[in-house]
């Protein structure tokens, strides 16, 4: 066949879509940014970075409402099909995803503003809270890498990666009631980090979301609901 | 499954030395609205031209391969006959300037020097621009010049005129092209209307209009049929990269 006339070139439409995609990463880092403060607020008790989280929150918000927009004018003008239509959905649900993390950093923000002085560091090793922390923070990097690479091998690897979230997830109530019945007084910061633990299984989800997306949009493939073994296989629809 | 009503294999068309098509391999089934599409050049309209035999009015054109129609070779009917069962509008509405809306309507007839009764060419005038949508628009002026009507109504008339001979399939040739938006849905719609009782093959550079009305969808390039494939798949997932970068603007 013959391989003449092809030229590619940079259409409107494209440049809108590396427009959009450059803001999309801008809001993925300040939400990465946001978890990463959370974490330190929360490691160091620093209650002014956990305001610092809880006042840029609202910029995330407006990011949302920004991208929500962009997508919006981006359907309407140009009317995209195939990869750019599934890039745009994808961006749409991504854009969701992100915000909704962006409240889980805000949430944890605003425990450690209610935790008490005398709150028992303990608890972080107990429950492995902060190694659930390192793990949710680094699928939403990895996720944002594969994202602006457009490498779906790289999404991939997120859904093994949940397994760990799972797993602290799973044995928490139990550490943190056994934790309680020993130190009654320390109910409250107790629930607190039992609160992150599952606010942190989400942010698990919402990495593996934004992975499907990305492999959505690349590959026209739909993970979404299929086993956790399928979806790590390339080769597997 | 139903055997298709217009089957090419391997089907080649010639412009002298130009190969125009190369080795089209095609089935269309009966009531289903196809887009042909692909850049200019691609040899679209050649193909539908060659499914009545336009394409051989040019000097120097020839066919070779196999083109059917309800499993008849179309290069071995009598074109006057094929023609009668492949009806084609084009993108400029083209009613005889000299004829009545009526007289429009029954011109195959006429033409082809087929009697009727006057109360069977009513009935055949009033069924046809019924079908085309345009009876309510003209009928209390059936006796006035077609060329009297709007862009949209004359194309309208035009195909009012082609459904008259109760064709197998109507070829539209880019027969939304010069209409304005309304016209143009109203042609939209009417495709989607004759669905039921034509099969549709039409040429369009409008591709939200292929994605709106067609079925299924081939993306032509350089003369070969790159894909062929349900409307739906080619706008949300084409297999070929030649048709993404087309339907995406990269080319074209």
């Amino acid at each position: 066949m013959e391989q003449s006339n092809w030229k590619q070139k940079l259409t409107p439409l494209d440049n809108e879509i590396l427009l959009l995609k450059t803001e999309l990463i801008n809001m993925w880092q300040m939400v990465l940014s946001q978890l990463e403060k959370a974490q330190q607020a929360l490691v160091k008790k620093d209650k002014d970075l956990a305001r610092e989280v809880i006042s840029t929150e609202k910029r995330v918000n407006g990011f949302e409402l920004k991208i929500d927009r962009d997508c919006e004018d981006i359907l309407a003008l140009f009317a995209p099909v195939a990869v750019d239509l599934r890039f745009l959905l994808a961006v749409l649900k991504i854009n969701m995803n992100l915000e909704r993390t962006g409240d889980i950093a805000e949430g944890i923000a605003k425990f450690v503003i209610n935790l008490p002085e005398k709150f028992d560091v303990q608890l972080f090793e107990l429950t492995r809270i902060i190694e659930m922390f390192n793990q949710a923070n680094e699928m939403v990097a990895q996720v944002m890498e594969a994202f602006e690479k457009e490498d779906t091998v790289l999404a991939r690897k997120i859904f093994k990666k949940d397994d760990l979230l799972d797993e602290i997830n799973a044995n928490a109530s139990a550490i943190v009631t056994d934790y309680i019945q020993k130190n009654p007084e320390q109910i409250d910061p107790a629930l607190y980090i039992l609160s992150s633990i599952r606010k942190l299984e989400r942010v698990g989800d919402q990495a593996k979301n934004m992975a499907e997306e990305i492999i959505f949009y690349s590959e026209a493939k739909v993970l979404k609901h299929k086993p956790k073994s399928k979806k790590s296989q390339k080769d597997e629809e | 499954m139903e055997s298709p009503i217009l089957k090419a294999t391997n089907f080649n068309a010639f412009f002298g030395k130009n190969h125009i098509l190369k080795n089209i391999n095609l089935e269309v089934h009966k009531n289903s609205v196809w887009a042909i599409m692909g850049p200019s050049g691609c040899g679209k309209t050649t193909f539908i031209r060659c499914v009545n035999r336009m394409h051989e009015l040019v000097p120097g054109a020839t066919v070779e391969g196999s083109l059917k129609l309800k499993g008849e070779e179309i290069y071995e009917m009598n074109p006057v006959v094929l023609r009668r069962k492949v009806g084609m509008v084009f993108q400029r509405p083209n009613p005889f300037p000299t004829m009545s809306i009526y007289e429009n309507v029954i011109a195959g007839y006429n033409l082809n020097g087929i009697k009727l009764s006057k109360m069977e060419k009513d009935d055949i005038v009033e069924t046809s621009l019924k079908q085309a949508a345009l009876w309510m628009e003209v009928r209390s002026t059936l006796h006035k010049k077609g060329t009297f009507l709007s862009g949209g109504q004359q194309q309208r008339l035009c195909i009012a005129r082609a459904l008259a001979m109760n064709p197998e399939i109507l070829l539209l040739d880019e027969a939304t092209s010069a209409l304005d938006p309304i016209s143009t849905s109203m042609i939209e719609e009417l495709i989607q209307q004759l669905k039921s009782e034509y099969t549709i093959l039409m040429v369009t550079h409008n591709m939200q209009q292929a994605a709106r009305v067609s079925d299924k969808t081939a993306f032509f390039y350089l003369g070969e049929l790159i894909e062929a494939a349900n409307t739906k798949t080619i706008f949300t997932n084409p297999k070929h990269k030649k048709t993404q970068e087309y339907i995406t603007g990269h080319f074209g």
